[in-house]
């Protein structure tokens, strides 16, 4: 993939391989006195589908939150342990947030376009990045929409509203803007749970040509969902990580018992 | 009691129908082009205008918008962003307390920092009273309108990269800029026909004057100024100032309505 490399990525050939790894080390995370994960220690390899899966308030997506750093805004949270992107701790006072979050996309569970047209909704993005010349943005939003397979859909519609779209549109829309900065990583919060089958589908199928180019972590509900798009699975349960590995063997003889209590519907 | 509902809505719009046909009734025949463009005549003298008083509002208007609005939405922000802190809530009860404030204090206190310190009456003191009462109404439009704001747009655009206080003024003020945009020409329209606080201040002046110093003319003042008055003449040009300066009022909600339908519709959501 040629990129239009936003920020300072590993250059060499053999770190361009382990790009987009993502690693957990006895990482505990705090809202507040409440403990919503404790200890998590995972091993996510680059290009990649992992599924976190578990009951509601189980910390999945507070995980998901704490790659991108999107939890620190809210006030009273702390962390203990690591998280790092790459080797590098994402928490390294010395990073810079908002290169972070240009290289981690993120996606979620209710489509949230801007109330702008679709276009703009692609190059916003890219437009902080300094991208102002109109036929590299073009460029952009044009492949971006490709890479998301809505441009079809939308290339005579470009400048009209993003909202107009149906939910499953726009949330390939969403994506398309994810993707735009060129991420390393894409995290997926329950992406397709308000969409209908058939929007669900084309996400899933989206997501499994995306692996190819980068490390995907989607957050479900959906455990035939998991089963079906992912290759590796962590199941959580009240803030711990109670197994981690691939998805089959996850969902055909997992190690733990409450793994396999979850998965087959005794609780959750 | 739906029957009773009926009624109450009718009746709730009744005072406007009534007072918008007898001002027509009684002002709508001393309406000519002089009334915009002359300056007001001598007394017992028929015809004359009141385009002093008509700019001198106008003028007023802006003053207290350069004021009010920036003071107004900037503390809005601040409320909408910091809506735990202690500041945040201090700030917000005394601007309900400062929306609550009769408008004759605030005249009042404008003359004793504005007036009396200089000696003499001015539009410019005039104009900071306006202002000072457009500001809570603008700050606790513009906060609530950024509440409304889904707290997912907000998160898009951190999770693309942008900075926080980038995305307080793209993402969030731009989404809530309709409603900002009603909530200051709601605030404009509510201080345009205010009397109270430019007795003591603006006082009014029966020639032409633009100058920020001195004493200026406003509809409202000269209206109170000619109604009190015995002559019939003025009396009828009192009725016709209350049409134009109502007729200034419903312009601007006008605007106000016609800027909250944004061209990509609301958020949804």
């Amino acid at each position: 993939m040629t990129a239009v490399a936003p920020v300072a990525r590993p250059a060499s050939a053999a770190a361009a391989n382990t790009i987009g790894t993502i690693e957990a080390r006895d990482f505990s995370f705090w809202y507040g006195k409440k403990q919503a994960l404790k200890g998590i220690s995972m091993k996510v390899p680059p290009r990649s589908v992992t599924a976190l899966i578990g009951p509601s308030g189980c910390g999945k997506s507070t995980f998901l939150r704490s790659i991108n750093r999107l939890n620190d805004l809210i006030p009273g949270v702390r962390h203990e342990g690591d998280l790092c992107l790459d080797s590098n701790s994402v928490y390294n006072p010395s990073l810079d947030v908002v290169a972070l979050r240009q290289r981690v996309g993120m996606v979620f569970q209710r489509w949230n376009p801007f109330p702008k047209s679709i276009y703009e909704n692609v190059a916003y993005g890219p437009r902080i990045n300094g991208i102002a010349d109109e036929a590299s943005l073009d460029e952009i939003v044009e492949r971006s929409l490709r890479r998301t397979a809505i441009w079809d859909e939308v290339k005579d519609r470009l400048r009209t509203s993003a909202l107009g779209l149906s939910g499953g549109q726009q949330q390939r829309v969403c994506i398309a803007r994810a993707l735009a900065n060129q991420p390393e990583v894409l995290l997926l919060d329950e992406p397709a749970s308000a969409l209908d089958p058939s929007s669900t589908q084309r996400i899933e199928e989206l997501v499994y040509e995306l692996k190819r180019e980068l490390t995907i972590i989607i957050v479900t509900h959906n455990l035939q969902q998991a089963a079906r798009a992912s290759e590796y699975t962590a199941f959580f349960f009240t803030g711990e990580l109670v197994e981690f590995g691939p998805t089959e063997q996850i969902f055909t003889s997992p190690r733990e018992e409450r793994t396999e209590a979850y998965i087959t519907g005794r609780f959750g | 009691m739906i029957g009773f509902t009926y009624l109450a809505a009718i009746l709730a719009t009744l005072p406007l129908v009534l007072i918008l046909a007898h001002l027509v009734r009684k002002g709508a025949s001393s309406l000519s082009l002089a009334f915009f463009t002359h300056m007001p005549g001598s007394v017992g003298e028929p015809g004359g205008g009141m385009a002093n008083a008509i700019v001198g509002t106008l003028m007023l208007i802006g003053i207290a918008s350069i004021i009010g609005l920036p003071i107004g939405i900037g503390a809005g922000l601040y409320l909408a962003e910091k809506k735990g802190t202690p500041l945040a809530s201090t700030v917000r009860f005394l601007s309900d307390v400062l929306n609550g404030l009769p408008s004759i204090v605030m005249g009042i206190f404008a003359w004793e920092v504005l007036v009396r310190p200089v000696r003499h009456f001015s539009a410019l003191a005039g104009g900071v009273a306006l202002g000072a009462m457009m500001i809570p109404l603008v700050t606790r439009t513009t906060e609530e309108m950024l509440l409304v704001v889904p707290t997912s747009l907000r998160e898009a655009a951190l999770a693309l990269g942008y900075p926080k206080w980038r995305t307080s003024i793209s993402v969030v003020l731009r989404t809530a800029l309709a409603g900002i945009v009603t909530g200051a020409l709601v605030a404009v329209a509510r201080i345009a026909g205010e009397t109270a606080p430019l007795l003591f201040t603006a006082l009014g002046n029966q020639f032409w004057s633009t100058s920020v110093r001195e004493p200026i003319a406003a509809l409202p003042l000269q209206i109170f100024t000619y109604a009190i008055n015995a002559y019939d003449e003025w009396h009828r040009q009192a009725w016709a100032g209350a049409l134009v300066l109502i007729t200034i009022v419903l312009i601007i909600s006008l605007a106000a309505r016609f800027a909250t339908r944004s061209r990509f519709g609301a958020p949804v959501d």
